[in-house]
């Protein structure tokens, strides 16, 4: 998934920006993995303390081999396995993150930022919602994999932090257009794939509630390619490529915290809504003015918030007896109000921590690189290399 | 000696180069440049936002010939090239001064 977002992302940014966006993806898988071992996945998923965080008692993975996971006593896969894939939902939110940041964030900033927030935002979230001892687990509050703890979470992470950093120069008067729209839909064909390990994976079993996730998963984002497509062309005059994969993407999203408490023609509905909504959310940033680069905040903030609320409307208890039936169930509005607590409260803890570590790094270490390097490009100031180089006119020398 | 510079439409590159072989020219040169003309840009819509593109692709060519054969080269080069669209393009001849073959030191109308 990481791999494919980075291209996702990749293509999205201006030539000379390619790698910085590249590595900033690329290195979550980095260090978010190191830390999960050492004690990200204790803080997730270990001894339960007052349903808001787990503990150290797992630190290091001690005890996993042939162990439980402390907090999922009734798990039916090998601890390890559920270990390294829930790994995969912890290095791919912090990278959601670089969408709204491109072009500008120091390298140095962005890995600080991404230790702390993996360590005080994502886990302690992921413990409320994924952790049977949770507390908005424990109101029954639903999320198959990831609506809040994922999207939303990045994307109120991704507005802080760049209320923080501030636009990028010449936004949004000057032209920033995407450099490599291939590479861009190859990221999305790549996210796409990826999903149904995410989703159907959720299920934890190879069962027919997978299957359902598989499924649901696949419709919603057909439908929302097909929904941000018929609002592009009505408004825009133009079906466009990067309106095809943006829309499949803000469909993954949107069906993401359902894919297993919904069925039948759902996630068809939930799939459209999410491409028309996104795709008219992204006159936003022109309407505030906050210089969200590549529309985090439109496909996953907003996404991620179409997504858990339909499922207050849609939920099937049918479907997954673990999960309710929603409004339109004859459920009523009570999943619907524990729906409305569990984004109320991703939104509130992750735009706080977020802000202040944002605000922090940006007052010590410095978060935004200076004007010369934003210029020349994060490839060149950030990392010394260039991404593409056709051995044309250039003329490269060894130094030493 | 006569420089005949041409600006073309990119997809008529290969009409205009059958076109040329016909005339019995020795040597071409193209490059990929961007301009406008009266044709000025295009735009482009990137998720909503609209942005003008000014200047256009266009492919340039270079032929070096004898002062007899260069309106010739340019008659060959305006008939292939013609769409009929706006941007189709415009050839020039200009006078050279001098020619020289680097491999044999050859010059004037022999470097040709």
């Amino acid at each position: 998934m990481t791999p494919g977002l980075a291209f996702f992302y990749g293509g999205m940014v201006r030539a000379k920006n390619v790698l910085g966006m590249l590595m900033q993806n690329f290195f979550s898988m980095g260090l978010v993995s190191v830390l999960w071992a050492l004690v990200a996945f204790g803080l997730a998923f270990g001894k339960d303390h007052g349903g808001l965080i787990g503990g150290f008692d797992i630190v290091g993975l001690k005890g996993m081999f042939n162990g439980k996971v402390p907090a999922l006593e009734t798990l039916t896969v090998p601890a390890l396995a559920f270990c390294a894939f829930q790994l995969m939902f912890a290095i791919i939110t912090p990278a959601l993150i670089t969408g709204a940041t491109a072009d500008r964030m120091k390298f140095s900033g962005w890995a600080v930022f991404l230790g702390l927030w993996s360590l005080l935002v994502y886990a302690p979230i992921a413990h409320w919602v994924f952790s049977p001892a949770g507390w908005l687990f424990k109101r029954g509050a639903l999320d198959f994999a990831g609506g809040t703890v994922v999207h939303i979470n990045a994307g109120i992470a991704a507005l802080a932090v760049i209320l923080v950093l501030g636009k990028r120069r010449g936004w949004p008067n000057e032209a920033m257009p995407p450099h490599n729209l291939p590479w861009t839909l190859l990221g999305a064909g790549i996210l796409w794939f990826g999903w149904f390990g995410f989703n159907a994976g959720s299920a934890l079993g190879a069962n027919s509630l997978a299957a359902q996730a598989f499924m649901n998963t696949h419709l919603a984002a057909a439908a929302a390619m097909c929904g941000w497509l018929i609002v592009e062309r009505v408004k825009d005059g133009h079906a466009t490529t990067l309106g095809g994969a943006s829309g499949l993407v803000a469909g993954l999203v949107a069906i993401t915290p359902c894919a297993g408490f919904v069925g039948g023609v759902a996630p068809l509905i939930i799939g459209a809504a999410a491409g028309a909504i996104c795709f008219l959310a992204i006159q936003l940033k022109f309407r505030f003015g906050y210089d969200d680069s590549l529309d985090v905040v439109a496909v996953h903030l907003i996404g991620g918030i179409v997504g858990s609320l339909l499922l207050g409307f849609f939920a099937d208890n049918g479907i997954n007896p673990a999960g309710a039936d929603g409004v339109f169930l004859g459920g009523g509005s009570s999943l619907l109000l524990k729906q409305l607590l569990a984004v109320g409260s991703t939104l509130t803890y992750s735009f706080i921590v977020s802000w202040i570590l944002a605000k922090g790094i940006d007052m010590t270490i410095g978060l935004r690189c200076s004007e010369t390097d934003e210029l020349q490009g994060l490839d060149l100031s950030q990392h010394a290399e260039s991404g593409y180089s056709f051995g044309e006119l250039g003329s490269m020398g060894r130094i030493a | 000696m006569k420089l005949v510079t041409a600006i073309i439409k990119p997809f008529k590159l290969d009409d205009v180069k059958d076109a040329l072989s016909d005339v019995a020219i020795a040597g071409m040169t193209v490059s990929e440049v961007r301009g406008f003309g009266r044709q000025r840009g295009h735009t482009e819509v990137y998720r909503g936002a609209e942005y003008k593109v000014d200047f256009v692709p266009k492919v340039r060519i270079e032929v070096i010939t004898d002062d007899a054969a260069a309106v010739r080269v340019a008659e060959a080069i305006v008939d292939a090239a013609r769409t009929g669209q706006i941007g189709d393009g415009k050839v020039w001849v200009s006078p050279l001064e001098g020619v020289t073959r680097i491999r044999t030191g050859e010059m004037g109308d022999d470097a040709i």
